[in-house]
């Protein structure tokens, strides 16, 4: 019935324009069915190179299918539909359209064959996701949203500034493994990083998401950092670097997110920690490795929207996000709970939920690697995303003490958006082979064995066990963490503000000198003219001075 | 839940799940549970990648010790970058015109 004739990105695409455009009634149709369309669409790209067109004078690749690029477009068009059946009752109609074309974008990416086209969605990702950071409303929202912005248009400059250079060297825009050996692909891998949220660049993540929306915040939370993990996978598999930089970001995320208050500032810490994740096991780079990567990815994007939409409720529901006064929800938001519980445990890998399948193949991989450290770093990371996100989001929104709050459950459209993607986190962590039909590589990995769901509840349990023991530790403070965006949020302005003041200082002393001088100059002649000026002298001077000129001038008549 | 009991609730009744006997309970359940998870060890071989990790309890020991050292570095690392959360809130003091607010520069 529907033959593959445009990108499936157009297809999403078109949908927000008809959103957009359409009658009110309507929209919610159009909003809910254009995703599943997309991902009609997704499934019937076959492998290789299908679209090709000229752009620019350049010949570029809008449609490349892959094992790998379906699963990423897969799960993305899942997370559109998912986010709009969450969202289209509550959302303004551009919050939903500019959402879409983020997927979208997200989804152009996933199928892009070539440099340009992964630039040019990569692009339109970066504008519409800054809308939907200002859909928030307020004005944090909107300077967070400007931040956000500057750091990806730079981002995708730096992005950009490689691909041309390795056009300019190579002559080849195709999107294939390289090497850090030149300025360009040095280029390349930093714009991708910037998106991933790699250090030093980290901030930006944590600053704009929890500014949007309830709903925005799960559109947020999936796209930009998981096309990054995408293209590090196509660009730069088995990349060392990527190692430390993962590690660095999943050790980043687990003590910021400890420290902080703000309930979704925590879970955007932790997407930080989830995507470092997926570096470490790209910067592996075995088979099994970028499996893990590609499945965590998968798993992540839904369970992590999961959180964001118990978060997401919570927050529509009572208007507060502050863990310090939160607690005690159980009570009237039960279903929001136990959602937020699974998506909790989801993330911490917890046997039978999606997490598990999906990460321990990555500390699997470091394992059968024999990378040591790496192993014991990532099991101690294990025991800390439980730590930070498993329980600490759940206690001190949900349980904690009695805030006196009673919101009433979240509106139907958000309960069973959370039900579906609680179940689809239940689901693949039954039946793992769900997930493992869709990687890349042939899965030659079993999950359940006795000794890894023995090992992994005791790692677990006895985090949890810590958790409780230090809880007088983990008092709540009304307080936030500076982290590098202090650089440019206040030391840059501050440095700017010292010398515009010293400068300013410098030019009010001159000016005043100057004319204090004047003053005097001016004053001086004024009142000593009569020195120096016949005007003011007493008449008896005039008539000496003038028989005194009247004599030379007689002397020098008689001489001349 | 019923209509009665959620009134209830929401005038203040506590709830079963916070009463000091189901918590004293769920501890318990919970010590139970941690024990179990490391004496299963005796009945099924861990395989070590490396060397300690097939140490009994080791999983544990190395949960439990790794959190605690996250935790402490944290609390350490929150003395010197924690903040106000109004901290960014204040106006930065960059332009002349922001300063003339705060009275700074008022004698030209």
């Amino acid at each position: 019935m529907f033959e593959f004739v445009m990108p499936p990105a157009f297809i999403l695409i078109a949908g927000a324009v008809l959103v957009a455009l359409s009658r009110p009634a309507l929209r919610p149709i159009i909003a809910l069915l254009a995703p599943l369309i997309t991902l009609y669409a997704i499934w019937q790209v076959p492998d290789g190179v299908q679209l090709t067109t000229t752009f620019l004078g350049y010949q570029i690749e809008l449609v490349e299918g892959s094992a790998l690029r379906r699963m990423f477009a897969t799960v993305f068009a899942l997370m559109a539909f998912g986010g709009v059946l969450f969202a289209f009752r509550q959302s303004e109609w551009y919050e939903l359209s500019a959402a879409m074309i983020y997927a979208a974008g997200a989804i152009g990416v996933s199928f892009a064959g070539d440099l340009i086209t992964l630039f040019i969605f990569w692009e339109l990702m970066a504008l519409f996701s800054t809308v939907v950071v200002w859909c928030g409303g307020t004005e944090s929202a909107r300077a967070a949203g400007i931040r956000y912005a500057i750091v990806h248009l730079t981002g995708g400059l730096i992005l950009k500034i490689g691909i041309e250079g390795i056009y300019v060297a190579t002559g080849s825009l195709e999107i294939q493994a390289l090497t850090l050996d030149s300025f360009a692909t040095w280029m390349v891998f930093i714009g991708v990083l910037i998106n991933a949220a790699a250090p030093p660049i980290s901030a930006w993540l944590a600053d704009a998401y929890p500014e949007s929306s309830p709903m925005g915040g799960v559109f947020l939370s999936a796209f930009t950092t998981k096309t990054s993990v995408l293209a590090l996978i196509l660009l730069f598999p088995g990349q060392p670097l990527l190692v430390w930089v993962g590690l660095f970001m999943i050790f980043y995320g687990i003590i910021f997110a400890l420290l902080e208050n703000d309930m979704r500032r925590i879970l955007s810490y932790s997407i930080v920690n989830q995507v470092g994740f997926m570096v470490t096991a790209v910067g592996i780079g075995t088979e099994l490795a970028l499996n893990g990567a590609a499945a965590h990815a998968f798993s992540h994007i839904i369970y992590k929207a999961l959180l964001f939409m118990s978060a997401g409720a919570v927050l529509y529901q009572t208007g507060v996000r502050k863990c310090s006064e939160l607690g005690g929800l159980f009570r009237t938001m039960p279903l929001t709970t136990v959602c937020g519980i699974i998506g909790a445990l989801a993330i911490s890998a917890f046997p039978f939920t999606s997490g598990f399948v999906s990460k321990s193949m990555i500390s699997s991989a470091a394992g059968y690697e024999h990378l040591g450290l790496v192993w014991f770093l990532l099991i101690a990371a294990s025991a800390g995303v439980f730590l930070h996100a498993g329980i600490k989001f759940p206690w001190f929104v949900f349980f904690q003490k009695d805030s006196g709050l009673r919101p009433p459950e979240a509106p139907w459209n958000m309960r069973i958006a959370m039900i579906l993607f609680a179940a689809a986190c239940i689901a693949i962590g039954l039946f793992p082979n769900l997930l493992y039909g869709l990687l890349p590589y042939p899965v030659d990995y079993e999950p359940y064995t006795a000794e890894h769901v023995v090992t992994q509840l005791q790692l677990l349990l006895f985090a949890g066990l810590a958790f409780f023991v230090l809880l007088p530790l983990m008092k709540r403070t009304e307080t936030i963490s500076l982290d590098v965006d202090w650089i440019y949020r206040r030391a840059v302005p501050a440095l700017a503000g010292k010398i515009d003041r010293g400068l300013t200082a410098v030019s009010e002393t001159v000016s005043r000198t100057l004319s204090s001088l004047g003053k005097f100059l001016i004053k001086g002649f004024k009142e000593g003219s009569y020195n120096y000026f016949s005007s003011r002298a007493p008449m008896g001077h005039t008539a000496l001075w003038m028989a005194a000129v009247l004599a030379l001038f007689l002397v020098m008549t008689l001489i001349i | 839940m019923t209509p009665e009991r959620e009134r209830a609730i929401r005038e203040g009744a506590s709830h079963w799940l916070v009463q000091p006997r189901t918590i004293r309970l769920l501890w318990w359940i919970s010590g139970i549970i941690l024990a179990l998870t490391v004496v299963a060890q005796l009945w099924i071989p861990v395989h070590a990648h490396f060397a300690v990790d097939g140490w009994p309890g080791f999983y544990a020991g190395f949960g439990f010790l790794s959190c605690v050292a996250m935790v402490l570095f944290a609390k350490a690392l929150g003395w010197v970058l924690k903040r106000p959360d109004d901290y960014y809130v204040k106006p930065t003091q960059l332009a002349p015109n922001v300063l003339k607010d705060d009275g700074q520069d008022d004698d030209v």
